[in-house]
């Protein structure tokens, strides 16, 4: 518990592929309210929900909006730490190269760029899960 | 026969019973998150490749560049627009959905 009492740690799992369903639009949406509220937000993105961050996505076809350009402003709210489970990549065939590149300016280091994805093991999401006050699922 | 699978291959099994069930002749469509079937170096993959012997296999095109995959259809997929799933809904005798 911070000093004011009011912080606490909030983490999003995010683990269903875009489109397909609202979860993950929804989720980002929520994402947002909660970083406005200045708490110590994570995103998890596991199983289908890696799908998430796939780069050049191409919606006129489906006559939907690309709200995944979105995820890219999420270091200005200073939203920055992304974790995204190394096997759900492997097990679809998917590297790093394949998704979004998420930066945060750290204004502690004159505002040197940083990335905001974090590639992890079941074990250190197994540690996460453990840290967080709040866990919300999509 | 048209089976229709509209579920990712990873939290459905949607494509298996689809796999199961498809006969040899007949046709089977990918469409929305069912597109990620259709992916090279998958998990699935391999099944997917050993049915193209005798099951033609199509994804929708739209559904596949909205999710940023379109580069990473497997070889002997065939990929079909709007129009190509009405020509294949017209061109077979039944469709059966794995909803």
């Amino acid at each position: 518990m911070s000093e004011a009492g009011a912080t606490k740690k909030f983490l999003y799992i995010n683990r269903k592929a875009p489109y397909g369903t609202i979860y993950a639009w929804e989720s980002l949406e929520v994402v947002l309210i909660g970083a406005a509220f200045e708490q110590d937000v994570s995103l998890l993105f596991m199983d289908d929900g890696v799908y998430q961050l796939v780069k050049e996505m191409q919606t006129k076809g489906i006559g939907m909006k690309n709200f995944t350009a979105t995820y890219a402003a999420l270091g200005d709210y200073e939203v920055n730490k992304i974790y995204i489970d190394k096997d759900a990549l492997t097990e679809r065939g998917l590297t790093l190269d394949d998704l979004q590149h998420l930066v945060w300016e750290d204004e502690n280091e004159d505002w040197a760029e940083k990335d905001s994805i974090h590639l992890v093991g079941r074990d250190e999401i197994a540690d996460l899960l453990d840290e967080q006050d709040v866990i919300f699922n999509f | 026969m048209l089976h229709i699978v509209n579920k990712s291959p990873f939290t459905a099994g949607a494509l298996q019973s689809c796999l199961r069930i498809a006969k040899a002749g007949s046709t089977i469509l990918m469409i929305e998150d069912g597109i990620y079937g259709a992916l090279d170096g998958t998990a699935v993959s391999g099944q997917i490749r050993e049915a193209l012997g005798d099951i033609t296999v199509c994804a929708l095109s739209h559904d596949l560049e909205a999710r940023g995959v379109n580069g990473k259809v497997l070889d002997g997929i065939t990929l079909v627009d709007y129009d190509g799933f009405v020509e294949l809904v017209t061109a077979n005798d039944g469709v059966q959905s794995w909803l």
